[in-house]
């Protein structure tokens, strides 16, 4: 039997009596973009979590590189350290500078050399632009330059897969093409990712595999031009139709 | 549409005659009640200290006539109101409206300072009744003078006491907040542990804990524990206290650390103790430095408590030699010397907040 990279068989999550995630299947490839998108309330920011361990599931199990990461033997910190995640609200530390963020992690989880740390930690900021920013504090940077260092933050631990939870709603508009072109960039080199966005021009051009996700389940997966083109089932029609009517205004 | 409606947004009422009377009647008050007050200190010191009187009652007269300053925002009120009317009079309604605008303030700065002055001058007669005899039992300066090295090398006692027990506070303060709220069951017990040594010992008067442990615990003849040094033992009594106090201004700032912060930790594969180390107890601390300044001054008064073991601070030697002389003078050092170390703390950490602030959100 042939498995996935990442295999997600079945999980469940409940807050109080609400099931917000609700027998879920879901495999993903090595090198994968996979996309979901959906309804606010429909689960994708939970499903995420409950990739990274943020949140535990109430049944079911995730397996990565065909080992199970959500039975009680698990060392969640470890599981962390393969899985990054890049958050809505960028998360950046705010009394650290650029170039200590991005340092931190991999100094004292990893616990590389210090020049080894340094020349990643440079590396990687001119990888996404703001070499010229490590001296500078979070606060002092606009929306787009703190997602930028987060994904740089989250790269730095060099991930087997990279999570992205909406990472360009909070921005303003004009910033949101220079997150999505390290995003792709990333794509192109080849990382696993999976990213929940309400962003469906860059989900189209971006993803290998489309998942609408309808309470808590996956209602419809397949390729972009399955999905955005001839979607089958009528809840993504409608999701896609508001999402285009929206566009159009 | 709205023809005939006639809109005035001017402050009710022409002149605040009122407000002027009395704008003139607190300057009067307070610069009769200082004119007095100094006439009186002169006196004073013509008899106390002859030499040098002529000098100190000219320097005398520089009080004396900033105190007249208190008529000059009352008459350019006065001022004020005649060009008010002259506008007025000439067509220009919102010139004159706003030197009224300028009288009401003036008369409001006149009995401001006017005020103040007066609270001072109450102060300072206060020291004068019964023929300065407030200002004997307190402000006795040779008796100051001739204590003060006593006094002095006694404060050193209070150093030596603040400087330990803080340093003990600040650590020890920290650990019970972390306990406070170690997480799952397995944080369980050390969460009530801690809870409730910060509630009990928020509830025992510090007096009390210092009176048991250093005054109790070398009575017990406990063969280590009792040989332990008395200074020691009041370090550990004033900590008890204070860090239960200082383990809830740290759980404050801990808790005001967004939970996203932690996440962001979390997923980057820190342990639950590394994303405290680094990341939240870190930002936790700078949003409370302020209380625990407050708590730290508030631990430096404390170790005058000390005299009820019997330790020779400070305090204790201001009232051995109030005993002896029946003055409280030395008392009064007592006090100076613990404004004069309170007050610098203050400003440097307020420096040093300014310049966190500067530095972030520098270019």
């Amino acid at each position: 039997m042939s498995t996935s990279f990442i295999e997600i068989e079945e999980i469940s999550k409940r807050y109080g009596g609400q099931k917000v995630i609700d027998r879920l299947s879901l495999s993903v490839e090595e090198h994968q973009v996979v996309t979901l998108i959906g309804p606010s309330g429909s689960g994708k920011s939970t499903l995420l979590r409950c990739l990274n361990g943020l949140e535990t599931i109430d049944g079911g199990q995730i397996r990565v590189g065909g080992e199970c990461i959500t039975d009680r033997g698990v060392d969640l910190d470890k599981v962390r350290r393969h899985i990054g995640m890049v958050f809505q609200s960028y998360n950046l530390f705010p009394h650290m500078t650029v170039l200590e963020n991005v340092m931190l992690a991999p100094a004292i989880v990893l616990r590389h050399s210090k020049g080894e740390i340094e020349e990643t930690a440079t590396r990687l900021l001119k990888r996404v632009g703001l070499l010229d920013k490590a001296k500078a504090y979070p606060d002092h940077l606009s929306g787009g330059q703190q997602q930028r260092v987060a994904i740089a933050r989250a790269i730095a631990m060099d991930p087997m897969v990279l999570l992205l939870d909406e990472i360009t709603a909070a921005l303003d508009p004009e910033l949101v093409s220079e997150v999505l072109d390290i995003v792709r960039d990333l794509a192109g080199n080849g990382m696993t990712m999976l990213l929940a966005t309400h962003e469906m021009r860059f989900a189209r051009e971006v993803s290998s595999k489309v998942c609408f996700l309808y309470d808590g389940a996956v209602h419809e997966e397949g390729t972009p031009e399955q999905i955005f083109g001839a979607p089958k089932r009528s809840r993504t029609q409608e999701f896609l139709r508001t999402i285009t009517d929206a566009d159009r205004l | 549409m709205n023809e005939g409606v006639r809109l005035d947004f001017s402050i009710r009422g022409g002149v605040p005659v009122l407000l002027l009377s009395a704008a003139f009647l607190f300057a009067l008050v307070g610069a009769v009640g200082c004119w007095a007050t100094l006439l009186e200190i002169g006196y004073w010191l013509r008899d106390a200290w002859p030499d040098g009187a002529t000098w100190a009652c000219a320097a005398l007269f520089v009080p004396g006539i900033a105190a007249a300053a208190l008529f000059w925002p009352c008459l350019r009120a006065s001022g004020e109101c005649l060009s008010s009317r002259r506008a007025r009079l000439s067509g220009q309604r919102v010139r004159a409206r706003e030197k009224l605008a300028d009288v009401r303030m003036n008369c409001r700065v006149a009995i401001g300072y006017s005020v103040s002055v007066i609270l001072v001058v109450l102060l300072v007669q206060f020291f004068l009744l019964n023929d300065r005899a407030v200002a004997k039992t307190f402000l006795d300066f040779p008796l100051i003078i001739k204590t003060f090295p006593l006094i002095l090398s006694a404060f050193w006692l209070n150093v030596k006491l603040f400087v330990a027990s803080g340093i003990v506070c600040l650590i020890f303060g920290l650990v019970l907040a972390i306990a406070e709220i170690a997480p799952g069951p397995a944080g369980k017990p050390l969460r009530m542990l801690a809870t409730a040594y910060v509630d009990i010992f928020r509830a025992i008067p510090a007096i009390l804990v210092l009176f048991l442990v250093a005054f109790g615990i070398p009575l017990t003849g406990v063969p280590v524990l009792s040989d332990v040094p008395q200074m020691v033992l009041m370090v550990i009594a004033l900590s008890i206290t204070v860090s239960a106090y200082m383990a809830e201004i740290y759980r404050a700032g801990i808790l005001s650390v967004q939970w996203s912060q932690a996440a962001a930790a979390r997923s980057l594969g820190m342990t639950y103790l590394q994303s405290l180390r680094y990341v939240v107890v870190p930002q936790g601390v700078r949003n409370i430095i302020p209380p625990l300044l407050n708590s730290l001054i508030a631990l430096q008064k404390d170790t005058a408590l000390v005299t009820v073991v019997g330790a020779i601070d400070a305090f204790n030697q201001s009232m051995i030699i109030a005993g002896n002389v029946y003055n409280l003078s030395a008392v009064t050092t007592v006090a100076i010397l613990f404004i004069v170390v309170s007050i610098p703390q203050t400003r440097l950490v307020e420096r040093m907040m300014q310049r966190d602030r500067m530095r972030r959100v520098r270019a």
